[in-house]
């Protein structure tokens, strides 16, 4: 996922995309690298004034230089972030080519058409695509049922089917029908259909800024103003005791004092955390939704598909007395013979991997298939008997007998922890039953506890009764769960928790969950399910995985940690700055300042030049750990703070001192100062 | 307006009476009463004439007087204008005061070569008063040992010895002085 | 140094912490309504201001009622230290106060500042000393409680829409708290020898024959409010130097309890508020290791001595002694400095002009890191909090979440509003001081030569925004640019800060409550300890590194290479 960092975006491009952005207008937007700026060209008026006189004028070129640096460095640094979007977005782009539409003149009538190129369509203008068409925009499937391939939009090349009804009526402009037709009402405008905004957004274009996005820049603003009158004040406060500091030393202090790390990498920050969560297949309709992904306090997990498996499967044979449990395994595996569904398959597996047996159909046998009356399955297989499994109750219905005193035990006992008993039989005698269960995904409860550290409570969704979801809930480790959910159950609890000021985030697809994932403050719908869900929610998951809400959470949440770690970095640098240009501006007056040149820089020249040398190059050093997100665990507040504020408040302070005075011995060795 | 201006100046006023007129009227006549020798400047009187306060330094420049801290109340212990000389440590006029105050001494006691924050400080320390007896002694032809004693008797310790710092109170110490004769 | 100055300094510290639990709690019985003993007078204020105090403030309507009666008060104060001349209980017979001087001391003691460009005993009667100035001593600190009252309650309360009653507060903080604890305090100091008296000054006959005038005055009941309610202007014109105001070590040390066991004490009657006294605590911390870190430096300048005098001849045992008394010595004034800047107070025992450069550094720089440690009744608690979102918000977001404190979001209103209340200071300090660096007119009033005279500049406009009132005394005060100038500093220190942190207050109260996780930010415990301190150093602190390179470092590495000015 992370491997891919810079060599993406050709270094052309971005150069050219930096000088592009020198635009003050644009900087704007960014009043540090704004004030950089101005401050940059000053100064190399200054050293140009002052080479035009035959002044001396290397000094102040080189300050000159490396001020226009740090503006190209924080240029670069989004244009890298942005580059890496557009190349995902140019691909887009060709996907949705230009495509015509079959505008239908009545909806019913399918062989009435004209042509209509795409970008005129209208919402609610109904289109028929037909094999080998792109699907012209996005819309709900009213009449056919096609296989469409996706890959233009999930990266997935199987194809998927879509209907009229139900919750797979979406299509997504762009796509492709490769069998079939579909008759498509267009739900989206031109220009602003799914693509488009996918477009926009990887590319950083529509970027708006995130509301901690904002209030981050209100303090480095306001940090900025600061130093501005700190370092103005200098001239006066220095006249009084005789000393006249040049311009372009004031504005090396100035620019080193101001932000301008975090300011320079905040956008790259900000477009990076929308890049790795669109290639990690989700798409977010803002900025402002993976933010509030981070604040999320209560997960709305459904059970089926998310926590569990999604199908049942064996997990225990009960024999009845008398019989042993291998006859039964036997038994079952024979009645399961030619059961093809996956319940029916799991049996199969778990009898092979308890009981290491195995069987093939044999020859002559006769199948008896599952049917709505009788609600049972089995094999007639000569020479060895009849096997049927089923209900329990079936199957005792069918027999006209009653399970034994203890298997009944084991069969309510199977209930009570919430998996399903089937009841297995070979010859009109009840062997025992098999427990078939909800099987909870491998790791789920490891996540779960990785949650509920970070804060997060979980809360599983499920139609099954309140003892069933009990039991699974207690094994798969949620703290919470609704049982016997209906859709508006989901949206009551949601309304509960946000009225208790939590943020609740939830996965969800069909039509009925359209509700829920508007009034959650994350919702995230998935690429399979219906368009109302995909309306309703803030992100679409691509890959339709809904596990990848906690993968969401997280990403969120490193987002806002990088930002905070890297504003806590750049602030914590000013000490070392100061003790390096602070002492160089005013050793000449009072030479007993040299003594808090704890740096031992070589000359004042030097010390200045290095610090600014430090305050660009630092920039570029974090633009990887910019684009690449600060590394999250799964910990608590408390621990995550000792461990970011050890290394970016105390590092913040400390890595300048080394860096500065790295760069004075380099300038020393060349013999520069 | 009115809504605003009406409480502003009720509670002003309401308080002004109180705070600034009854609490401490009634309080200073309860003073008077309670503790009469300190609400009043805790004076000295000496043949039922004020001859200072026990808390204020009055100028000394006999020979046969412990001489107080250099004092920059007005003309030099004038308690109607209590003041410092506020020179900082790097400041040659400072440097120039001190100079004068050594008379060529070294080894002073820092209390008596600097001037005192208010101008007024009654008190100096044991070391300055030693440094002090052999000229009060010659001066007064009493010998040194008694001037000691009585200098001694007058060190004032450290309260619940902890607090602040041994001195010696210079006007007490110097009727004493007189009283000895 | 010496193991008695530390026990000194450690048996006042000791005090004030043992004080601040009872003190929290009562000042969170007053804030929260549950002290009335005095209903009657209270219900007669009510009635006579037509007044409900049951009816809770929003911001705005807090801000302005506390406007009001600040404007009111400064009115009447200017106007009686002009008209003191014909008014009673003026047994010396002093003049009006002239314009100017009167304009900046109404200000001053508004403010909660007392700078004083006038010495007590030669300009003010006992009027304008009991009625005008005690009287805004008590208002000025009631005042600031009341708004940290209004700042807490912000924060205890969830989707809030009132602060409480602005009246009903002012009222209470004064008849229960101020009030007794100054009468009891009072007692104290008359006993130790302050003066309490309406007579005429006297004049003594000297032992050796002149004159001397002994002031008198209602001085121990001013004291007592002044120390208590951090307002530090002096009866007499040297303050709690003079032995009139400050006459014996014991005296010295309930003075030093009193300048910061308010102060110190309303941290704490946040966290009971708040519902979470460990947050009380951490604040308190926060304020106590500026304290004991400024102290340890202080002590260690004084108590050095100046290598200069040394080189003299003079003996360094007792330590810098220049502008000190000798009953305090330098290890109380080292502490008293320490924490009459850290808390706002300004009143001095020692004169801080003549501190060692590093020793007069530490004040200094305590004033501007924004007067929070503890800072003055009340204000400093509200600006403490100002600096906890601005810490919760910077590295809050490190926890990955969108910052929040006490279950309050932090956001970008928040942050505007708090930037704007921090900013304030150093633009006055910095600007006011660079301005005056440069004209004549403001050189005039400086004494001292070199980078000293630097620094009482400096510390002029630093004590005027942070509503000190210290000063580096050498520097002329009384002259028209300087009391206009301090005064508009002043202004806008208090109440360019009121109104940001106050509007933060009413976004805060407005805010739903959200319950604490383990994925919150805990502001409790040391960490938080160690990140606030950080975050005032940085934010509070880094920008005024040039001014204190120009001022007291450049003089102390002068001094050490025997340079002089």
């Amino acid at each position: 996922m992370h491997t891919q960092t810079m060599a993406a975006v050709p270094l052309s491009r971005v150069v050219l995309d930096a000088l592009r952005k020198l635009n003050p207008v644009t900087l704007l937007r960014n009043p540090v690298i704004f004030v950089t700026e101005v401050v940059s060209l000053l100064v190399t008026l200054l050293a140009a004034l002052a080479a035009w006189r035959g002044a001396p004028w290397a000094f102040q070129a080189g300050i000159a230089v490396w001020l226009w640096l740090t503006v190209l460095f924080a240029n670069a640094a989004e244009a890298v972030a942005e580059g890496r979007g557009r190349a995902r977005a140019e691909s887009l782009r060709r996907a949705r080519g230009e495509t015509r539409a079959k505008l239908l003149a009545r909806p019913d009538d399918r062989a009435l058409w004209h042509w209509r190129d795409a970008p005129e369509l209208r919402e609610n203008d109904v289109v028929l695509v037909e094999a080998g068409d792109l699907v012209p925009a996005d819309g709900e499937v009213i009449q056919g049922i096609a296989s469409v391939n996706e890959a233009a939009v999930t990266g997935e090349s199987a194809p998927v089917i879509r209907e009229s009804g139900g919750d797979r009526s979406a299509v997504t402009g762009g796509t492709l029908v490769v069998s079939d037709w579909l008759v498509v009402r267009v739900t989206a405008a031109p220009g602003n259909s799914f693509l488009d905004r996918m477009i926009a957004l990887v590319e950083g274009a529509s970027r708006q800024k995130t509301p901690n996005e904002i209030a981050l820049d209100i303090l480095l603003a306001g940090l900025t103003i600061v130093f501005l009158v700190a370092v103005a004040s200098v001239v006066g406060l220095a006249s009084f005791n005789g000393v006249a500091p040049s311009v372009p030393v004031l504005a090396a202090l100035l620019v080193t004092l101001i932000p301008t790390t975090i300011g320079g990498l905040l956008s790259a920050i900000g477009i990076a955390g929308m890049d790795r969560l669109v290639r990690f297949n989700v798409v977010a309709t803002s900025g402002r939704a993976v933010e509030a992904a981070g604040d999320v306090d209560v997960l709305l997990l459904d059970k089926t598909g998310t926590i569990t498996l999604g199908n049942r499967q064996a997990a225990g044979f009960f024999a009845a007395p008398g019989v042993a449990e291998a006859e039964l395994a036997q038994a079952a595996l024979l009645a399961s013979l030619a059961d093809e569904t996956p319940e029916g398959r799991s049996i199969l597996a778990y009898a092979r991997e308890r009981h290491g047996l195995t069987a093939t159909r044999p020859e002559g046998a006769t199948v008896v298939p599952f049917t709505a009356q009788t609600r049972l399955s089995g094999l007639d297989i000569p020479g060895q008997g009849s096997f049927r499994k089923g209900a329990v109750d079936s199957l005792s219905r069918a027999l006209g007998i009653e399970p034994p005193a203890a298997l009944k035990e084991a069969v309510e006992r199977i209930a009570r922890a919430g998996a399903t008993p089937l009841a297995v039989s070979r010859d009109g005698r009840m062997l025992g039953v098999i427990e078939l269960k909800d099987i909870v995904k491998p790791g789920m409860r490891a996540r779960f506890d990785a949650l509920r550290r970070m804060g997060i409570r979980t809360v599983m969704v499920t139609g099954d009764n309140r003892l069933t979801a009990a039991a699974i809930a207690a094994e798969a480790g949620v703290d919470d769960f609704i049982a016997e959910a209906t859709p508006e159950d989901k949206l009551a609890y949601i309304r509960n928790a946000q009225k208790e000021g939590r943020l609740v985030a939830m996965a969800g697809d069909g039509t009925n969950d359209a509700p829920a994932l508007a009034q959650a403050d994350v919702g995230l719908a998935m690429q399979t399910g219906t368009q109302a869900a995909r309306e309703a929610g803030n992100m679409v998951d691509l890959d339709s995985d809904p596990t990848k809400l906690i993968e969401v959470v997280e990403i969120g949440k490193q987002l806002l940690i990088t930002r905070g770690a890297l504003t806590t970095f750049s602030i914590a640098n000013d000490v070392a700055k100061y003790f390096a240009i602070l002492p160089a501006i005013f050793v000449a007056q009072y030479p007993g300042l040299a003594a808090l040149n704890v740096m031992g820089l070589a000359s004042p020249e030097s010390a200045i030049l290095s610090a600014v040398i430090f305050n660009a190059l630092i920039i570029v050093a974090l633009v990887p750990l910019a684009l690449r997100g600060v590394r999250y665990a799964p910990v608590g507040a408390a621990a995550l703070l000792r461990r970011n504020l050890l290394i970016y408040g105390l590092g913040g302070v400390a890595a300048p001192f080394i860096g500065i005075k790295l760069i004075d011995l380099l300038l020393s060795v060349m013999g520069v100062f | 307006m009115i809504a605003l201006l009406r409480p502003a100046l009720v509670f002003l006023g309401g308080f002004t009476l109180i705070l600034g007129l009854a609490v401490p009227l009634a309080f200073t006549a309860l003073a008077q009463l309670v503790f009469p020798h300190q609400a009043n400047g805790s004076l000295i009187e000496r043949n039922a004439r004020v001859v200072g306060s026990e808390l204020l330094a009055q100028g000394f420049e006999g020979p046969g007087y412990f001489h107080p801290r250099a004092s920059n109340a007005g003309q030099g212990y004038d308690g109607g204008a209590s003041g410092a000389t506020n020179l900082g440590p790097t400041s040659a006029a400072l440097l120039e005061a001190v100079t004068g105050r050594l008379e060529g001494r070294r080894g002073v006691a820092a209390d008596a070569a600097t001037a005192s924050g208010s101008g007024l400080d009654p008190h100096i320390s044991p070391e300055n008063a030693m440094a002090q007896i052999p000229r009060i002694a010659a001066a007064r032809g009493l010998t040194p040992q008694r001037v000691l004693g009585l200098m001694e008797q007058h060190i004032e310790g450290r309260t619940f010895g902890v607090l602040g710092e041994a001195r010696v109170n210079v006007l007490k110490l110097n009727l004493a002085l007189d009283g000895a004769r | 140094m010496s193991w008695i100055g530390w026990a000194q300094i450690a048996l006042v510290l000791l005090a004030v912490t043992a004080t601040a639990v009872p003190l929290g709690g009562a000042m969170a019985a007053i804030a929260e309504g549950r002290w009335r003993v005095l209903a009657p007078v209270e219900n007669l204020l009510y009635r006579a201001a037509g007044i409900d105090p049951a009816r809770g403030m929003g911001w705005r309507a807090y801000v302005l009622a506390m406007l009001a009666v600040n404007l009111a008060g400064f009115l009447l104060l200017y106007a009686l230290l002009r008209l003191q001349g014909v008014l009673p209980f003026n047994p010396q017979g002093l003049d009006g106060v002239p314009p100017w001087l009167a304009f900046n001391t109404a200000i001053s003691f508004v403010t909660n500042t007392n700078w004083q460009a006038y010495s007590g005993e030669a300009a003010m009667s006992y009027l304008s000393q009991m009625a005008g100035l005690a009287v805004q001593n008590f208002l000025s600190a009631a005042t600031g409680i009341a708004l940290a009252f209004a700042v807490i309650r912000a924060f205890a309360r969830g989707g809030a829409s009132d602060l409480g009653n602005f009246w009903a507060d002012l009222t209470r903080v004064t008849l229960y708290l101020l009030l007794p604890l100054c009468l009891v305090f009072a007692a104290f100091m008359v006993a130790g020898g302050v003066p309490q008296s309406l007579s005429a000054y006297v004049t003594a006959n000297t032992v050796e024959g002149g004159t001397q005038t002994i002031p008198m005055g209602p001085a121990a009941f001013q004291i007592a409010i002044k120390q208590l309610g951090t307002n530090g202007g002096g009866f007499f014109g040297v303050n709690s130097a003079h032995p009139f105001e400050n006459p014996t070590p014991w005296t010295n040390f309930l003075q030093s309890w009193a300048i910061i066991a308010l102060p110190m004490g309303l941290a704490l009657t946040f966290g009971r508020m708040v519902g979470d006294r460990r947050q009380g605590w951490a604040i308190f911390a926060v304020m106590m290791l500026f304290v004991v870190a400024g102290t340890l430096a202080t002590y260690a300048a004084e108590a050095g001595g100046n290598p200069l005098h040394l080189a003299q001849g003079v003996a360094q045992g007792l330590g810098n002694m220049e502008g000190k008394e000798v009953r305090f010595g330098t290890s109380a004034s080292a502490l008293w400095a320490v924490i009459t800047t850290g808390a706002s107070n300004g009143a001095v025992n020692a004169m801080h002009d003549s501190f060692m450069p590093l020793g007069g550094l530490v004040p200094l720089f305590l004033i501007q890191l924004g007067e929070v440690l503890p800072g003055g009744v009340g204000s400093g608690l509200y600006g403490m909090l100002v600096f906890v979102l601005l810490a919760v918000f910077v590295a809050g977001l490190m926890v990955g979440r969108t910052p929040e404190y006490l279950g309050k979001k932090v956001q970008a209103r928040e942050v505007k509003l708090a930037m704007l209340a921090v900013l304030i200071v150093p633009l006055c300090i910095l600007g006011f001081t660079a301005v005056a660096a440069v004209l004549p007119v403001a050189l005039a009033s400086v004494q001292d030569a070199g980078p000293h005279g630097l620094s009482e500049l400096l510390y002029a406009y630093s004590s005027a925004a942070g509503n000190n009132g210290s000063a580096f005394g050498g520097l002329t005060a009384d002259t028209p640019w300087m009391n206009t100038t301090l005064g508009i500093v002043m202004l806008l220190g208090r109440f360019a800060v009121i109104v940001p942190v106050l509007a933060i207050a009413g976004s805060i109260a407005a805010k739903p409550r959200l319950p604490q996780s383990a994925g919150s930010f805990p502001t409790h415990g040391p960490l938080f300890v160690g990140l606030l301190a950080g975050v005032i150093l940085i934010l509070g602190g880094l920008q005024f590194l040039p001014s204190l390179f120009l001022g007291p470092l450049a003089e102390h590495f002068a001094m050490l290479a025997g340079q002089t000015f």
